[in-house]
């Protein structure tokens, strides 16, 4: 699949001989070949089916809380009891500051962009090997699992979200201008997500270690990230370098837009920025070196 | 003039196969090995072995150099013994799987059907499994929204169409899934034996809508064990054995060269064959099936003359032979015994140790059997072998009347209508 092109119309036949079969034109042509060394993701590829990611994604929420008593409230549950854990143990032992807002939505607005971050990653790298039998008797762009499973995660985030301003309300804050500027945020978490699945999900194929590595690899990346606790703990320029880990940047972006908390977007957030994209498109190389031998070592 | 429809030039897959496995005896071993292993491990990556192959450093080359050829609107039949490569050849043809080496080009959609039913999620109903299984053979969603009445008249679940797969019988699964695949309108389908599933009234549905992709142009390629079938379907055959295009031409070559292949392994086997019962006085060394009509074939036909020779290694007073036909499914079907005799019996001292059993017509059906044979002498079983060799009969005639495989019975007889008219 490296040279989907259309033949053009022209082609030649081969000439004074009338029973060579003629290279067809106008038809697709695919010239299936040893992939050797780095190629280009494929993304055009990707784009014809872009039915595809939406069907994978409408399954994986479909079926996800089929059978569960809670149902869709498991989208909230996770973040609003990790916020009373963290309000007890950090906000009310330890005294963690935060900020000057009240911990428990200082704790909870990071919670919902770090939920949807961690439960995407740890779904989205199983999502290859889940779908072996798939994978090993069907073609379709290999892609679409792990990103179509990043995306159903957006739902859950939307549900965890509704409780986010629900707790503005309660605590009388107001959304300032800033707000504007959280579907960046999103996007930022949207492409950390992608990025590190991309790179967890390719891996996991060859090594399984992968699976038992994933969540405690979010447990570490979660105190990594100032989620417990304000990033304004740290002086500069260490604030800033702080920006290498994604999520600090879009946990304390969206602090920011939505509780105008004095985390203004700067030099951490483009930084983060960077590494995000860093991160995925370094992760779309990745995954299309290793793609090819997907049915293979599956 | 036709077109190319598929172009496949030196192509090669290799596979790693695990030829280092230790067997463990100790539980402690197993687990020193489960501690020591990693770092092995590392120090491979390090030295910069793929990590897959650390471990694994015996290869199989499952195709090599495969080249062949094939125009729109051709019917194939791809044939092989297990491991021949039929799969890994289709594996990458459709894209699932990159080759070592050469090429294929593959000139329009392919749509394939490897497996029936894989992509199915038994949590989600029939109509939901049909946009997902539509939409992951690459169909569009507009495409299938059209077809989707077709589709579920097809599978004939009508009823249970909102209810979720995995409330569904087996068959109801099969006939969903194969239907699904299906109506993918692809000018190239590549399908693998994914006919040995269902009721055999839908097989034989199923094989109409095959019939029907292959009248309306559109380039088939068919993996099957199923001879006749292949034989029905298909014009041309091409014959893997051992990752390599042995044969290629009509189906009808590919088929005896496969067969020919299969029955020497069969003959060659018989004399290593330790699973016999009986005194063993007399043992049975080969068996051979002739087509009558033409003694250097070795594919029986429909209607045809046959003949069945058994070779014994020793002669005792009266020796006989009793050999019972069975179907692949293993019912009974006939059976021949030498002691009844009849008058066109004969003594040849020229024949040697050998039974020979003549029909004027063969009236098995097209298809697959077996040859279970016992030789009785001295008044006891001598030698009593299962499955002594297995035949394939082809497509004939009884009473100059065609005769069609069919997957349920296993005998035709000659015979004459007396019709309807009106006066």
């Amino acid at each position: 699949m490296d040279n989907i092109k259309r033949q053009p119309s022209g082609v030649a036949t081969v000439p004074g001989n009338d029973t060579t079969p003629a290279t067809p034109k106008n038809l697709l042509s695919t010239r299936r070949r040893p992939s050797k060394g780095w190629a280009w993701p494929r993304l055009r590829e990707l784009w014809e089916f872009r039915e595809l990611l939406y069907f994978f994604a409408w399954r994986d929420i479909k079926v996800r809380y089929k059978q569960t008593v809670m149902g869709g409230l498991w989208a909230i549950i996770q973040p609003f009891f990790t916020m009373v854990i963290f309000s007890l143990f950090f906000g009310r032992l330890a005294n963690v500051p935060s900020d000057g807002l009240p911990y428990p939505i200082f704790s909870y607005a990071a919670l919902v962009p770090w939920t949807f971050f961690s439960n995407s990653v740890t779904q989205a790298s199983n999502s290859l090997v889940i779908n072996a039998n798939m994978i090993k008797k069907i073609y379709f762009p290999r892609l679409a699992l792990p990103i179509a499973t990043v995306f159903a995660g957006v739902i859950d985030f939307a549900l965890a979200f509704i409780v986010l301003l629900g707790m503005m309300l309660f605590y009388g804050l107001v959304p300032t201008i800033n707000i504007l500027w959280l579907p960046f945020f999103l996007l930022l978490a949207l492409i950390t997500s992608l990025g590190v699945s991309l790179w967890l999900s390719a891996m996991n194929v060859q090594f399984r270690d992968v699976r038992y590595t994933v969540p405690f690899l979010m447990q570490a990346w979660l105190f990594l990230t100032p989620v417990a606790y304000p990033s304004s703990m740290l002086s500069e320029p260490w604030r800033t370098l702080y920006g290498l880990n994604p999520m600090a940047g879009v946990v304390e972006g969206f602090r920011w837009a939505l509780l105008g908390s004095e985390t203004t977007p700067g030099p951490m957030t483009i930084l983060s920025s960077v590494v995000a994209l860093t991160l995925l498109v370094s992760g779309a190389f990745y995954f299309r070196r290793m793609e090819q031998s997907f049915a293979d070592v599956l | 003039m036709s077109n190319i429809a598929i172009e496949v030039v030196g192509l090669g897959k290799k596979f790693h196969i695990g030829g280092l496995q230790k067997s463990y005896y100790r539980l402690t071993d197993q687990l020193a090995d489960m501690l020591v292993a990693p770092f092995r491990r590392a120090g491979n990556l390090m030295r910069g072995r793929a990590a897959g192959a650390a471990d694994l450093d015996e290869t199989i080359w499952a195709l090599k150099d495969v080249s062949f050829q094939i125009n729109s609107g051709e019917v194939v039949g791809i044939i092989g013994r297990n491991g021949a490569g039929k799969s890994t050849l289709l594996k990458i043809m459709s894209g699932i799987s990159d080759p070592t080496e050469g090429y294929a080009d593959i000139y329009g959609r392919v749509g394939s059907l490897l497996e029936v039913g894989t992509g199915f999620h038994p949590e989600l109903t029939g109509r939901e499994n049909i946009y997902l299984n539509g939409a992951i053979l690459g169909m569009k969603k507009a495409e299938i929204e059209r077809k989707l009445d077709e589709i579920v008249a097809f599978a004939e679940i009508d009823k249970f169409l909102d209810t979720p797969v995995k409330h569904y019988s087996s068959g109801m699964y099969v006939r969903l899934a194969f239907s699904v695949a299906a109506h993918l309108e692809p000018e190239i389908l590549l399908v693998d034996e994914v006919l040995a599933v269902g009721d055999m009234a839908f097989q034989r549905k199923c094989l109409g809508k095959m019939d029907d992709v292959a009248q309306e142009g559109r380039t088939v390629l068919f993996v099957s064990h199923n001879m006749g079938l292949l034989q029905i379907l298909c014009k041309r055959g091409i014959f893997l054995q051992q990752g390599a295009v042995f044969t290629d031409g009509t189906i009808t070559e590919a088929v005896d060269a496969y067969l020919q292949t299969l029955e020497q392994v069969k003959s060659q086997d018989l004399s290593k064959r330790t699973d016999r019962k009986g005194k063993g006085q007399v043992r049975l060394i080969g068996v051979e099936m002739v087509d009558g009509s033409n003694d250097s074939s070795l594919i029986l036909k429909t209607g045809n003359p046959a003949r069945f020779v058994f070779k014994v290694n020793a002669f005792v007073p009266g020796l006989a032979c009793n050999f019972f036909i069975y179907d692949t499914i293993g019912q009974p079907v006939t059976s021949f015994t030498s002691k009844v005799r009849g008058p066109g019996d004969a003594y040849d001292p020229k024949n040697g140790l050998k039974f020979v059993c003549e029909l004027d017509e063969l009236l098995l059906l097209p298809g697959r059997y077996r040859i279970d044979v016992a030789i009785i002498g001295d008044n006891l079983l001598q030698d009593f072998i299962e499955a002594a060799a297995v035949f394939e009969v082809g497509e004939g005639h009884v009473g100059g009347r065609p005769v069609q495989p069919d997957g349920k019975f296993s005998v035709s007889m000659a015979h004459r209508w007396t019709l309807p008219a009106k006066n």
